[in-house]
């Protein structure tokens, strides 16, 4: 049987995902999440005991490069996707008193 | 102008021997964006001004000979999810509404540098979650070739473009099947390439395992050569391959003697319509009568690829959409306590339905606890699934199959129940696991006229035999039709 899914794991789960659902928007999580994860149970009927987890499908090796800058300075362009600047930043509630 | 019917490398050629100019080229496709799109809504910005512009550079330098690539000149359609600098890319999203990208994408910039037109962005599920465009924040996009219905997702923006003549072409991204499933619901050719095979680089993310951006296309050739003008390495991408050999179409050769063509039937079982398996065994016909060996095969395990990709492509989700917090760019909600209720509030607030859905699984997935038992597990079973196809792979140059398990659903009737829209994507998401090659290429109509594709998927690397399949397939397709109305 999948995971039971609580109350508690919506908030607690809603707590990592950065979101604030509503309380009808909680039940409905809850209900989704229970759906797809008693569908996703299915996988425990393969034994997969001895399997590597493939993170990647093929053989990657790092890619060094040098660190050098190759973009230029874009300020202005990059504020102006800004919810909010004020002289040549952005500006976000106070984080520390 | 360009003449209906004409391709886009025709109408390239055409270009480049001065009959057609760019600009009237852009000016018919704006003409007809204009004319249709109302009623479709293919395209969430078209950039006009922008597009007669550059139209000008590029015939400079077709007239100066420095453009003589096969797709010079020719206007193009890009799906929202790439960036294009100085162009408005929203990924369908309320959080993304006014995001103007201040780079280019690497395969937008690839199009550019081969003397093509970005007329504009194309519709989708809102980033790239869904299978009818029905999530996109912007409203929906009509199937044109089946009005009343849905074209298919996420790139159903891209495909509805090309399939209702607006554009000859159009760049789609397919994570789990976001190419090749709609272009079966319009009706046109689209490819997934090969992971790896064209630079991530400015496609926002939405899986970054299964994501790639591939070509829509009115037909083959056309699909091959934006292959060759997109694929490419790129050092921006670190997950960017270098291939051995690029010149995909020089494989358009009308031959299929001896190659070996598995049809698993796991794939052709009961949850599949009709119409479609009957469509899709003519075709397969057609190549065993050309000489293709056309046999069943034995594929395995794929009732485990829909939950093995849906735990990877959300918990992927959850990661790469973390950026969206509203600081640096797009929506930010009016009222807010602290920081930390400012991102909630502006996640919650900017993110549709479907995108919290994934990203709440798969926060949940990758959750102290659960890591092991959901995300751990789906990552050894997708490796059992590639063992599977390894196995056929072993035996048949490529596996013939289904888009999807029914021609395109009504508009309104896939969302209620998403899990069940899930399952649809049955055909296409293990290709996504294995970072397989696949193509979707019209195959006929079922009885109520709406469009069926068929899917060629390919061992790594073999583009060149799908579209070596795929156009034989076209042109004897094309020779039957003219049989049968002689």
């Amino acid at each position: 049987m999948a995971e039971k899914i609580t109350d508690e794991t919506i908030d607690y789960v809603s707590i990592l995902a950065k979101l604030k659902p509503s309380p009808e928007e909680k039940i409905q999580a809850r209900k989704d999440m229970q759906q797809m994860l008693d569908y996703i149970d299915k996988l425990n009927d393969l034994d997969t005991s001895g399997v590597e987890p493939m993170s990647h499908l093929f053989p990657l090796n790092n890619v060094f490069r040098e660190d050098t800058v190759t973009n230029g300075d874009d300020r202005e362009n990059m504020l102006r996707n800004a919810p909010e600047e004020k002289d040549g930043q952005y500006v976000v509630p106070i984080t520390i008193e | 102008m360009r003449k209906t019917g004409m391709t886009a490398t025709e109408l390239s050629a055409a270009i480049r021997r001065g009959e057609i100019r760019v600009a009237d080229a852009v000016k018919q496709a704006l003409a007809e964006i204009r004319e249709k799109d109302g009623e479709i809504h293919a395209f969430l910005t078209v950039d006009e001004e922008g597009a007669l512009r550059k139209a000008e550079e590029i015939q400079k330098k077709i007239d100066a000979g420095e453009l003589t690539g096969p797709l010079a000149g020719v206007p193009i359609a890009v799906k929202d999810n790439i960036c294009t600098k100085g162009l408005r890319t929203t990924c369908a999203s309320r959080i993304l509404e006014n995001f103007v990208p201040t780079y280019q994408a690497e395969a937008a910039d690839r199009l550019e540098k081969a003397g093509m037109v970005i007329i504009g962005k194309t519709n989708m599920d809102e980033f790239a979650m869904g299978s009818t465009t029905e999530t996109s924040a912007f409203g929906p996009t009509q199937n044109p070739a089946a009005p009343g219905h849905v074209p298919g997702g996420s790139s159903g923006g891209s495909c509805a473009a090309v399939a209702s003549g607006m554009v000859p072409l159009a760049l789609g991204s397919d994570t789990g099947g976001s190419i090749r499933q709609p272009s079966s619901f319009c009706g046109v050719t689209g490819m997934k390439p090969t992971y790896g095979t064209v630079s991530r680089y400015g496609l926002i993310a939405y899986g970054s395992s299964l994501d790639q951006i591939g070509p829509v296309a009115g037909n083959v050739a056309d699909c091959a050569a934006l292959l060759d003008v997109i694929a490419a390495y790129d050092e921006k991408d670190s997950t960017s391959m270098k291939r051995d050999r690029y010149g995909f179409s020089d494989a358009l050769k009308k031959d299929v003697k001896g190659m070996k063509i598995g049809i698993p039937k796991e794939y052709f079982g009961d949850g599949l319509a009709k119409d479609v398996k009957d469509r899709i065994l003519e075709a397969a016909e057609l190549l065993k009568n050309a000489g293709a060996q056309v046999e069943e095969c034995h594929l395995g395990l794929i009732d485990y690829a829909i939950p093995t990709y849906y735990v990877i492509a959300c918990a992927e989700a959850s990661s790469n959409l973390e950026r969206f917090d509203g600081v640096k760019y797009g929506y930010r909600a009016a009222d807010y306590e602290d920081l930390d209720d400012m991102y909630k509030k502006s996640r919650s607030e900017g993110f549709g339905p479907e995108v919290k859905r994934r990203i709440m699984l798969g926060s949940f997935v990758l959750s102290s606890g659960y890591y092991d038992a959901y995300y751990l597990k789906a990552l050894r079973v997708k490796a059992l699934i590639k063992e599977a196809f390894d196995r056929v792979f072993s035996e048949y140059d490529m596996i013939l199959a289904p888009a999807a398990p029914d021609t395109a659903p009504r508009m309104g009737s896939s969302l209620e129940d998403p899990l069940k829209m899930y399952l649809s994507d049955i055909y296409t998401v293990s290709v996504n696991l294995c970072g397989l090659p696949g193509i979707t290429i019209p195959v006929g109509k079922d009885r109520n006229g709406l469009p069926v594709g068929m899917q060629l998927i390919g061992n790594r690397c073999e583009e060149a035999k799908l579209l070596q399949a795929a156009y034989t397939c076209e042109c004897l397709q094309k020779e039957n039709g003219k049989e049968q109305m002689a």
